[in-house]
């Protein structure tokens, strides 16, 4: 049994809310971002992790964003896990922004980084076992026996033959001071963490009532769509709003910082509104950006010295004395994230008081510029965070640039407006995962391993001139550029290596996309393994296991995926099998992918994926994410690009930026590997390794070696 | 304009080329049906017209006027429709704002197929878009939902 001290002034105890338990503590000595609040003295009695109703009704109030990821289930099992309640009575809340919500790691209110799990694994556990106790010990005040004469049994009390059920003692534990300390079960008892277990959210989410942030509707509401630069940067020169103006339910047009809102009753009247505006815009600097010369560029920079992010030895005098020199250079894309759901976000100024409606992944830093707009505090900014209709990243922008733009529309229109993005403008709205041009220099021996790897980054950092970059940027080296390859553990282990990275800066705004730099980096260096196996005449996965030896969770996925999907058994004709493994966020994955190549067209058939992510807290929700990092990376490995010219995004909806849709779609096998290890993330790491398991397998296939995303065959 | 919904009917006051969906959302307060597109290239906002499957996005209302419409909130009473049955069975949701259209467009394609082949369901299925990568759930939870119409429940 693990013992936790909760220092009294830990505890908040937030009172008797109408009729029940609250309970909300701070974990100490989180450790704290540079942009975090001050932790709140006292809270308002909503601000809990859980409520107790009488009716037996538990609330669970979570810190994180809904979006797919299944943190609405995960979360209140934790609690469950030590709470012992019926878990049909659970009902899910996302909880409103406040300091006690703060990222227990990270410092700020935020979904992110696959990280809601590992974060809370302690907090919401505590929760469950701290709410127990005070119930236990009303319970024994009732029964007048001591709390260890009381067990627990499914949302009951229970001492010899006599039953308190907790809805019944909840005022009375509320009235309870709380503990100074509270055990966890032991992992060998436990009962909710490690079984499947089914999504909380699935009975709004299948009858339309799940309210994401593009259902808010109330009286006196009005709908915006923005006109913003076709080019970016870009500001408004002049604009005629005459015939926006006279489009019916139009009822105001109004400029803001990134263009010209048209506000109307609805959001058909908006839009109309907004075709109709005739805007003169100044392009700014960024008129003649191309993606093409860009790469060019890119191509360009590679072959001179960057910035160092990883050395050891003297990788160009190891070069010098290979047995064999393979050089290779990869490039992927720009990248649109394309929720389903396009950005929108509610807000409601007051005199003392700003409320938005949004699905957002970052809080905080939605209270900081919604502060900073309306002259108000970060405490009077009420965020009321909806479903997200996906997330990926894209609503966690450190400059929260939907939040901002909402903010200014409502404020000069003087009126609660939601504003809408379109389709059109979220793939043309910039925030893209940005492309990036490796170089290779790798040198084998002549029993093949490689000795010697020189590696030249070149991409845009995501981080550069945002409030995170005092901690992920480093003597120039954003981490998130090159994760995966500085910390690749192929590389660590060989004597001889350099990565260098360069960061340009373009007028293109960027930002993290699924799986961050993994989402790239693992392309490239799952990809020169195949290509080192290759040269070396060796079986891809031999080759691997030989290259981890000194990294077992690495090699535990890599033979599972292996054993699993058959390696090496034949195939019929017109197929073969790539593997790639990787570890990001905390979790290792290893997947094979079965391709064939119909009329030019790869198609992927089957995926088998283990993936080694500590405890396995809901193995059902694990399965699904690993499916759904599949088919996202997929879509991206096979079809997804975003082109830049002449300063302008070239496409625009899903017609032209493609997205993998159900025919397309592989079978999948997610193969969950045991472990009492810390928890890892799950959210992003199916991810990485699809797109090199698909090349690799292409270049079993075919011979052709793929070294750019989209993968596209050559005639 | 008269438009029936769900079984009741509204009298509407839009200009004839306005999407159906704006007019569910957006006048009707019906926000079960989804803004994905705008053009009918992800199915999020996905209806019945007499039954058959419509993108709502691209439908003007007046081309629907007097017509049956059915929505995500008007397929089943109580949310047990067959294909909500099999989709909770499956946990197929995640992030969840395409499944209306998804839900929408299987009910349809079970109306038409009670016992549709994968090929099948891929050749409907495919006009809608899931980011979170549902698929493969989908097309189980379409067989389930199949089976479970067969078995005798609610159509």
């Amino acid at each position: 049994m693990k013992t936790l001290s909760l220092s009294r002034r830990d505890v908040l105890k937030a009172g008797a809310l109408v009729g029940g338990l609250v309970i909300a503590f701070l974990v100490p000595g989180a450790r704290r971002f540079a942009l975090a609040q001050p932790a709140a003295a006292k809270l308002p009695a909503p601000n809990a992790f859980l409520r107790i109703g009488t009716d037996d009704s538990i609330t669970v109030l979570i810190a994180h964003s809904e979006m797919g990821q299944g943190i609405w289930t995960a979360l209140p099992m934790l609690i469950a896990e030590e709470l012992d309640a019926d878990w049909s009575k659970f009902r899910v809340e996302h909880a409103p922004a406040a300091p006690v919500y703060a990222h227990t790691a990270f410092g700020m209110q935020m979904t992110g980084g696959s990280s809601s799990t590992w974060s809370e694994f302690e907090r919401y556990r505590q929760v469950g076992a701290l709410a127990r106790t005070l119930l236990v010990s009303a319970a024994a005040k009732r029964f007048s026996v001591r709390p260890s004469a009381c067990r627990t049994e499914n949302g009951v009390v229970i001492c010899g033959n006599q039953r308190a059920r907790y809805g019944e003692l909840a005022e009375a534990a509320a009235k309870l001071k709380a503990p100074a300390s509270t055990t966890l079960r032991d992992p060998a008892s436990w009962k909710v963490i490690g079984k499947p277990t089914r999504r909380l959210d699935t009975p709004e989410k299948i009858t339309g009532r799940a309210q994401f942030g593009m259902d808010v509707q109330f009286d006196g509401l009005l709908t915006a769509v923005v006109a913003r630069a076709p080019v970016f940067g870009g500001k408004v020169k002049s604009y005629d709003a005459a015939a926006a103006r006279a489009v019916p339910g139009v009822r105001d047009v109004v400029q803001v910082p990134s263009g010209i809102a048209v506000i109307a009753d609805h959001f058909w009247a908006a839009k109309q509104g907004r075709d109709a505006l005739s805007i003169e815009w100044d392009h700014g600097t960024n008129a003649a950006l191309d993606s093409g010369m860009l790469r060019e560029e890119f191509r360009r920079l590679a072959t001179t010295p960057g910035a160092v992010a990883a050395t050891a030895g003297d990788a160009s005098a190891a070069l010098g004395s290979a047995t064999k020199v393979l050089e290779a250079e990869y490039a992927v894309p720009y990248l649109a994230h394309a929720p389903m759901e396009p950005l929108n976000c509610t807000v409601k100024i007051g005199a003392d008081q700003c409320e938005i409606w949004t699905g957002t992944q970052f809080q905080t830093m939605d209270q900081k510029v919604a502060a900073g707009i309306t002259g108000l505090k970060s405490e009077q900014i009420e965020i009321h965070t909806m479903f997200l209709g996906g997330g990926f990243g894209r609503r966690a922008t450190p400059t929260s640039d939907f939040v901002t733009e909402a903010v200014h529309v409502a404020k000069a229109a003087g009126k609660p407006v939601k504003t809408v993005w379109t389709r059109e403008d979220d793939v043309r709205g910039g925030y893209y995962r940005p492309a990036y041009l490796h170089r290779l220099k790798v040198g084998i021996g002549a029993d093949g391993p490689p000795t010697a790897w020189s590696h030249t980054v070149v991409g845009q950092s995501i981080i550069a001139g945002t409030p995170f970059e005092p901690m992920m940027v480093k003597n120039g080296v954003d981490a998130t550029s090159v994760e995966g390859v500085a910390d690749s553990p192929y590389v660590k282990d060989i004597r001889d290596h350099r990565i260098e990275l360069h960061s340009p800066r373009t007028g293109i705004p960027v930002l993290w996309w699924r799986s961050v730099g993994h989402s790239y980096n693992a392309f490239v260096m799952e990809s020169m393994i195949d290509e080192l196996a290759a040269a070396a005449g060796r079986d891809p996965v031999e080759y691997r296991r030989k290259l981890l030896g000194r990294h077992p969770r690495h090699l535990g996925v890599l033979n599972l995926a292996a054993e699993k999907s058959g390696w090496g058994s034949p195939l019929p004709s017109g197929r073969a099998r790539g593997i790639a493994v990787h570890e990001s966020f905390g979790s290792f994955l290893a997947q094979v992918a079965e391709v064939s190549a119909e009329g030019g067209r790869i198609r992927v058939h089957r995926v088998v994926c283990a993936i080694d992510c500590g405890v396995a807290i809901n193995p059902g929700g694990i399965a699904a994410q690993v499916e759904s990092g599949i088919a996202f990376g997929l879509g991206a490995a096979l079809y997804s690009r975003l082109e830049i010219r002449n300063g302008r995004p070239q496409q625009s909806n899903f017609h032209d930026y493609r997205v993998l849709r159900i025919d397309e779609m592989p079978v999948v096998e997610a193969h969950i590997v045991p472990s009492r290890e810390k928890p890892g993330g799950v959210g992003e790491p199916g991810v990485p390794p699809i797109a090199p398991a698909v090349a690799n397998a292409v270049f079993a296939l075919t011979g052709q070696r793929l070294r750019e995303l989209p993968l596209q065959l050559r005639a | 304009m008269k438009l029936v919904v769900n079984g009741t009917t509204s009298e509407i006051d839009a200009p004839a080329d306005m999407p159906l969906l704006w007019v569910l959302r957006d006048l009707l307060h019906l926000t079960g049906t989804k803004f994905g597109c705008g053009i009918a290239q992800c199915g999020a906002c996905t209806v019945h017209v007499d039954g058959a499957p419509r993108r709502s996005c691209v439908t003007p209302v007046g081309a629907v006027s007097g017509r049956k419409v059915t929505t995500i909130e008007g397929l089943s009473p109580s949310g047990d429709h067959p294909v909500q049955r099999a989709w909770a069975e499956l946990d197929v949701v995640q992030c969840g704002y395409c499944q209306s259209g998804q839900i929408m467009s299987a009910a349809a394609l079970l109306a038409a197929n009670p016992a549709p082949s994968d090929a099948d369901i891929d050749a409907v299925m495919s006009g809608n878009i899931c980011r979170c990568g549902t698929y493969r759930r989908i097309r189980a939870a379409v067989h389930r939902a199949a089976k479970l119409s067969g078995a005798g429940g609610a159509t």
